[in-house]
């Protein structure tokens, strides 16, 4: 890792002035020139080359490398999420270049600083990260390589299952206690069954029969059961934060336990950058944009300017570019803001060319565009800013596979179907939601988990491939309560094959 | 410049290794992999070698895009029915494309066949180059090869013996004639020479199945042969009634049609070993892919005669492949096996379908001639 050149210093320390001047607000930023295979391999690294030992890590270096190689891919710039912020530049890089990336990656740190959903991250990741490298390396040492490398092979077919509101709920698995007998002791007599205490109506003696009848206590009977089975039902709020609960309740050895919550804390931290991705790079590119059109472009240097911006804005009809379609609605946004096109007002006008005219002149939109970035992540960004106007001045589509075709095929161009289309693809990160439903299922220790069905059946294969991995953590067979072609179903891995059957009405609690 | 990604990077290529291993059979039969070779290196597809996780069916995944067009217009391909397809710019399974060297696939190709090493026969007189092996240490030397730890050993040695180490101080510190070098001396490597010959029936019985699978069983042939010798030479052979020689373009890709005289590719192929080369010094290696069916009884007479009188007298092993065809009558190989029973460098195989080529391939190669 070479020290900045002397050029660099200089426009470093220019291209930060500016950026103060704007407005941005950032920790200190720390820049790293990097020859391109070092960059492969930190960005192979996820930007953290203390990580720990994985091949994943080397299969991404391997594309990354013959990305390059071939002329395909070429990484610009990687920023780390940290106080102080660290940034790579590529060393064969241009000046112009470099300039660009410097205006982005401080749009970048000024957006980790200040967005609500980065607020609980760890600024000192790099550290938390080498410590998370040696003590996986300990384990390597003590157990052996392969018994560990398998083990987070497991770990990490489970990253996905994390809960990306985790941190606003109270139903976190560390909070929620298995019911114990101790607890319960009061409602069980000598022989271990349950008194159900029924509660009358007040009422005469002569009334009693009238407003207490059989029928209705023995209603409420049953309503004191079903009461009693839900407080025995464990866990008591299904979590979608299955990592945790499997941290806490799986059948682990103490390494195990370490290692797995290792992926899961590197999974949450990882996590809002996943979910702010559009908003992010909208952000990061609509800085670079202005400080380099009205600041820091010297004449010389327009048209490679305008050359890789256009490259980083490029969009394909099959890819959605979060670049492009962040930058664009923040702009869009500005404008809106600056005009007074909203509101009910707005809203409520009928005339489209009075509306398309419409400039109230109020300036508000730099503070709009601050407020923005401040609480929205992209599923809310996308809820609340896209507008019909939009989406026909930028082209937007929805796309499906057609079997008869065996194509991707664009389906509508209409405003709720590209709205739904996008919200749906941010929805739990575009994941499936899948929740921990019963840890007792069929009274057998068996784990039930279950697959809220938005429409789109799991990846079968891969599916029971996960399903097997979670076995391995609970060491009790793994159910998994979906949707396939049409129907529930029940897929489960027994710890020897998989087996699936049909969902009985029976063994549904109250859906 | 070592990096740290490298430990990972060769793990990964480790598992590479071990899932090409694991789906060799299927990777022999299919002739993909002969499509993509570069000089030395072959790009193998491989599926799937990612971590499972929970995620949506992407066939049945919608998207957001943005550009031109009307509803229906296409703009990518889909997956496929059995991962054929590739991703394209679309959303789907990529597969990951891994260049593996042609020696390393033999290496691989020799330890799920459980091939044994050649013992080249022949002088070895020719000496195909000298190879430095670093072996002992000098006083002198480049500065680029000085040996640090025996350097410093050297150092310590001589400050222990005039008393000059402390060791609460050990500062270790070299004089010019502490310093050693490492040294190498020259490796004479000889080189045993080889030769294969390809003979390939292509009279009109052969249609074009049953030349792809001479193509991908010949490549096999080729990787682990090519492996073991150093310098290998190919010569071609295509017989109808006639034989002639020609290029390997020619080889794989000629349909001819008329008679089959099995005969005339023999008398030819004696010749060439004749005129070209001398038993006692090459490697001869024959290899005769035919769908079984010749002119007349007599001329297979004459051909076990040819064999038995001249060629087998002279070559490491001849390999009789016969490829299954809807008009051959598949004679040749019985009549071979039952005239020439016992014949130590002679091995047959029956080839019904692709998928065979992998047992063909280990009953050809596994003796070790």
């Amino acid at each position: 890792m070479a020290d900045l050149s002397i050029e660099l210093v200089k426009a470093k320390e220019e291209i930060e002035a500016y950026a103060r001047d704007y407005g941005l607000d950032f920790f200190q930023t720390i820049f790293e020139v990097l020859e391109f295979d070092e960059l492969n391999q930190v960005a192979a690294y996820g930007g953290f080359p203390t990580r720990y030992p994985h091949w994943s890590f080397g299969m991404e270096y391997e594309q990354l490398a013959k990305g390059y190689e071939y002329g395909l891919s070429k990484i610009y710039e990687m920023v780390i999420n940290t106080d102080p912020c660290y940034a790579y530049l590529m060393k064969s890089n241009p000046l112009v270049d470099q300039k660009l990336v410097m205006a982005h990656v401080y749009g970048h740190c000024d957006f980790f600083k200040n967005n609500a959903w980065f607020a609980n991250t760890n600024r000192k990741m790099m550290d938390e990260m080498a410590n998370h490298g040696t003590r996986i390396r300990r384990y390597v040492d003590r157990y052996g390589f392969d018994v560990v490398e398998s083990f987070i092979d497991t770990c990490k077919s489970l990253e996905t299952m994390i809960d990306p509101h985790g941190e606003f709920t109270t139903n976190q698995p560390e909070l929620q206690r298995a019911p114990s007998l101790l607890e319960n002791q009061n409602d069980n007599d000598d022989w271990g069954e349950t008194r159900h205490t029924v509660s009358k109506l007040k009422s005469k003696d002569y009334m009693d029969s009238y407003i207490n009848p059989p029928e209705f206590l023995e209603e409420q009977r049953q309503k004191a059961i079903k009461k009693q089975k839900e407080s025995m039902k464990f866990p008591q709020q299904s979590t979608k934060d299955v990592m945790g609960f499997l941290i806490e309740y799986g059948s682990l050895n103490k390494w195990q336990r370490d290692i797995l919550s290792i992926i899961r804390e590197e999974a949450y931290y990882f996590l809002p950058q996943g979910q702010t991705k559009i908003m992010n790079e909208g952000w990061a590119s609509y800085w670079h944009s202005t400080m380099m059109t009205q600041k820091i472009l010297k004449d010389s240097e327009v048209i490679d300017y305008a050359d890789h911006h256009s490259g980083t804005l490029f969009t394909s009809p099959g890819r959605l570019n979060p670049y492009k379609l962040g930058i664009e609605l923040f702009r869009d946004i500005e404008e809106r803001w600056n005009k007074g096109k909203f509101g009910a007002e707005y809203e409520d006008c009928l005339d489209l060319r009075e509306k398309r005219q419409w400039d109230k002149k109020l300036g508000l939109g730099r503070k709009k565009i601050f407020e923005v970035r401040r609480v929205y992540n992209d599923l809310m960004f996308l809820d609340e800013f896209l507008t019909p106007e939009f989406c026909i001045d930028h082209k937007l589509f929805t796309f499906g596979y057609n079997p008869k075709s065996k194509n991707y095929e664009i389906f509508s161009r209409e405003f709720h179907k590209i709205k739904q289309g996008l919200l749906h693809a941010l929805t739990n990160m575009g994941r499936p939601i899948i929740v921990v439903e019963d840890a007792n299922f069929e009274n057998r220790s068996e784990l039930l988990l279950k697959h809220t069905h938005e429409g789109v059946d799991l990846k079968i294969d891969w599916a029971k491939d996960t399903l097997k991995n979670i076995f391995e953590i609970w060491k009790r067979p793994v159910n998994l309560l979906t949707v396939f072609s049409g129907k529930e179903k029940i897929i489960s891995f027994n710890g020897k094959d998989h087996r699936e059957k049909a969902f009985q009405k029976e063994t549904k609690s109250d859906t | 410049m070592a990096l740290k990604i490298e430990q990972d990077y060769n793990r990964f290529k480790q598992i590479v290794r071990g899932k090409i291993k694991q789906d060799l059979r299927k990777y022999m039969s299919s002739g993909e992999m002969i499509g993509k070779k570069g000089k030395d290196l072959v790009s193998i597809p491989i599926p799937r070698i990612d971590i499972p996780h929970f995620v949506h069916d992407p066939n049945q995944n919608k998207g957001v895009g943005q550009g031109e067009g009307d509803e229906g217009t296409p703009i990518g391909p889909g997956e496929g029915d059995e991962g054929q397809g590739q991703g394209g710019n679309a959303p789907g399974q990529h597969f990951l494309e891994v260049d593996v060297t042609l020696d390393e696939l033999a290496k691989i190709l020799a330890e799920e066949l459980e091939l044994p090493n050649i013992e080249p026969k022949g002088q070895k007189r020719n000496i195909a180059s000298a190879k430095e092996k670093f072996s002992g240490i000098h006083r002198s030397g480049p500065e680029s090869l000085r040996h640090f730890k025996r350097t410093f050993r050297e150092a310590l040695k001589r400050q222990i013996a005039t008393g000059t180490y402390d060791p609460d101080n050990p500062v270790i510190i070299p004089f010019r004639e502490d310093r050693r070098y490492r040294s190498w001396k020259l490796v004479p490597q000889p080189a045993a020479n080889a030769v294969i010959i390809y003979i390939m029936d292509v009279s009109g019985s052969m249609g074009n199945d049953q030349k792809e699978i001479v193509r991908t069983e010949s490549f096999w042939i080729d990787t682990w042969l090519k492996s073991q010798y150093k310098g290998i030479e190919s010569r071609y052979i295509i017989h109808d009634a006639a034989a002639r020689e020609v290029d390997s373009e020619t080889f794989y890709h000629t349909r001819e049609s008329g008679g089959t005289i099995i005969s005339s590719a023999y008398k030819l192929a004696n010749k060439m070993i004749h005129e070209d080369y001398i038993p006692s010094e090459w490697n001869i290696y024959v290899f005769h892919f035919s769908d079984g069916d010749n002119w007349s009884g007599e001329d297979t007479e004459l051909c076990f005669k040819l064999l038995k009188d001249h060629m087998l007298k002279s070559i490491n092993l001849f390999c009789y492949g016969q490829v299954e065809s809807q008009y051959g009558s598949g004679q040749f190989l019985k009549d071979l096996k039952v005239n020439m029973d016992g014949i130590d460098n002679l091995i047959t195989s029956k080839i019904d379908n692709k998928e065979a080529i992998f047992d063909s391939i280990k009953t050809f190669l596994g003796k070790g001639k």
